[in-house]
């Protein structure tokens, strides 16, 4: 069920969208574990409950890529994401250190 | 962009060409001593207009004066009564020239010299009274969305505020942005993390540094106050990295170049998105740099904001003297809870499935509909609270502003 684009399609009325670009739908309340979620026009079951403000993947998302929430990065995907995934802690990591380290490396910053 | 009729948008016209929505007479104390004959002269009118603002300490402070000056010659205020015990510091001459300079109507009473407590707040009344009449005569002039400078903060923030009521606000500034108005976001503070994000928005690359030495600035004093903004990532609330946490702040900002980076007192030359840097320049002195929200609303105020968007999770009540404040409640079950203090119910967003995009629509009709006649909670209620304490800083350089 790959795909590269984010397509709008319908969506669950219980996942926000805070920015068209985003690859990232956060939960504007709690939702079960096993429920049967619409993330796209796709139907994902979710492997584990999601708690306000909690993230999913509202796309595949490849490793590297980066996360965006309100139209910005907020870290990069460490592994591959499924849509519906939930992206937290073990599969994201920070842009904000690595970009530091970036600033070391090559003088000058690139976000 | 609004439902409000133009016509129906009316101020008052200040002899510098800014135009207000509201027309108070502000009573200022230049020191704590005179504060409660201040408080005594402004209580009878204070639900018609009459605000109380003052500087508490008696040692000078430069900022505190230019403060004073640009609060006194704000737009909504149309006259002022500067009330002294005598024997202050604060230069309450140089501030008496400011404002009559302005063409504002301005009175000096000297407790020490009128003969005490008694006497002071006779004189101080008879003449409030006198302007309250001259003021309400006042013919006003049309005003449209490019007369405004609206500002915005977040306190008693919660996990809702980055979900709801700052990007709702954010939306809210690109409309009123795109109709003329200038627009102010502030605490380098809670932005740690977004400077690079920040820095590209910028309208010029010397802008766009300057605006990551703020933050770098921002981080340095707040590191040395002894607590860090990113000390334990909210990862409970779903908060997964540093610039996310930081980006739900962001978030109130909107998604319009910024062409401006000002401090306390500089006032916007033209339309558009400005960053003010909160944080005193040099050592650390005098503390936090904002010890409460309304020191930072007070700050807004100064730099010309008409009225300042407000965006609470847990609740806030405050206001604010000289402008109104409209509070956006973030979270449904606050909202439920307060909603009497509440002009704004983002919460809606999470549990009744509204969009975003309406809610900002809904705030930026809100903040115009304040010049056609419309009162937010926190003014209908009395809230009047001001602040202002200790600082110092630089003078703005030529690349804070647009060109």
């Amino acid at each position: 069920m790959a795909s590269s684009s984010p397509l709008p399609g319908p969506r669950d009325g219980r996942l926000l969208l805070l920015h068209a670009a985003d690859n990232v739908l956060v939960a504007r309340g709690a939702i079960e574990a096993d429920e049967p979620i619409l993330v796209e026009g796709e139907m994902v079951t979710l492997p584990q409950a999601l708690r306000l403000g909690h993230k999913i993947a509202r796309r595949r998302i490849e490793t590297g890529e980066p996360i965006t929430k309100y139209g910005l990065p907020i870290g990069y995907a460490i592994t591959a994401i499924d849509p519906g995934a939930h992206v937290h802690l073990h599969n994201v990591r920070s842009g904000y250190t690595s970009s530091i380290a970036l600033d070391a490396e090559q003088g000058e910053s690139n976000v | 962009m609004s439902d409000i009729p133009a016509s129906e948008m009316q101020g008052w016209l200040r002899e510098d060409g800014r135009k207000g929505i509201r027309n108070v007479v502000a009573v200022a104390y230049l020191v704590e001593c005179a504060h409660h004959v201040a408080r005594e002269i402004s209580l009878p009118l204070r639900e018609d207009g009459v605000h109380l603002i003052g500087f508490p300490g008696c040692y000078p402070n430069d900022y505190a004066l230019h403060m004073m000056e640009r609060l006194c010659t704000h737009p909504n205020v149309g006259a002022v009564l500067l009330v002294s015990l005598g024997c202050e510091s604060l230069d309450r001459h140089r501030l008496l020239r400011t404002i009559k300079a302005s063409g504002r109507p301005v009175e000096l009473v000297v407790i020490q010299g009128t003969g005490g407590t008694r006497a002071s707040i006779a004189q101080g009344r008879a003449w409030v009274q006198q302007q309250r009449w001259s003021l309400d005569a006042m013919p006003t002039v049309p005003i449209t969305a490019a007369d405004l400078v609206i500002g915005t903060v977040c306190g008693g923030s919660d996990g809702t505020s980055g979900l709801t009521g700052n990007p709702a606000a954010g939306i809210a500034f690109d409309r009123l942005i795109e109709a003329g108005a200038a627009c102010i976001f502030e605490e380098t503070g809670e932005l740690i993390g977004c400077e690079h994000i920040m820095a590209a928005r910028a309208a010029t690359p010397a802008l766009g540094t300057l605006i990551r030495e703020s933050v770098d600035k921002a981080a340095r004093y707040y590191e040395t106050m002894g607590f860090g903004s990113f000390a334990a990532g909210n990862a409970e609330g779903g908060l997964t990295t540093i610039e996310e946490k930081s980006l739900g702040a962001y978030a109130k900002s909107g998604s319009s170049p910024i062409v401006g980076l000002i401090k306390p007192g500089d006032i916007p030359t033209q339309g558009g998105l400005y960053l003010l840097d909160v944080v005193p320049d040099g050592e650390v002195r005098w503390g936090f740099p904002n010890i409460s929200d309304n020191a930072e609303i007070v700050e807004l105020i100064a730099c010309g904001a008409h009225c300042v968007l407000f965006v609470t999770g847990r609740g806030s009540v405050v206001g604010s003297a000289i402008s109104p404040v409209v509070k956006i409640c973030a979270n449904p079950d606050t909202y439920r809870r307060m909603a009497d203090d509440m002009d704004v119910d983002a919460g809606r967003i999470l549990d009744a499935g509204a969009e975003l995009a309406e809610v900002g629509e809904e705030i930026a009709n809100l903040v115009l509909s304040l010049a056609a006649g419309g009162q937010t909670r926190s003014e209908a209620l009395g809230h009047q609270e001001f602040i202002l304490t200790y600082k110092s800083f630089e003078p703005s350089g030529p690349a804070c502003f647009p060109a």
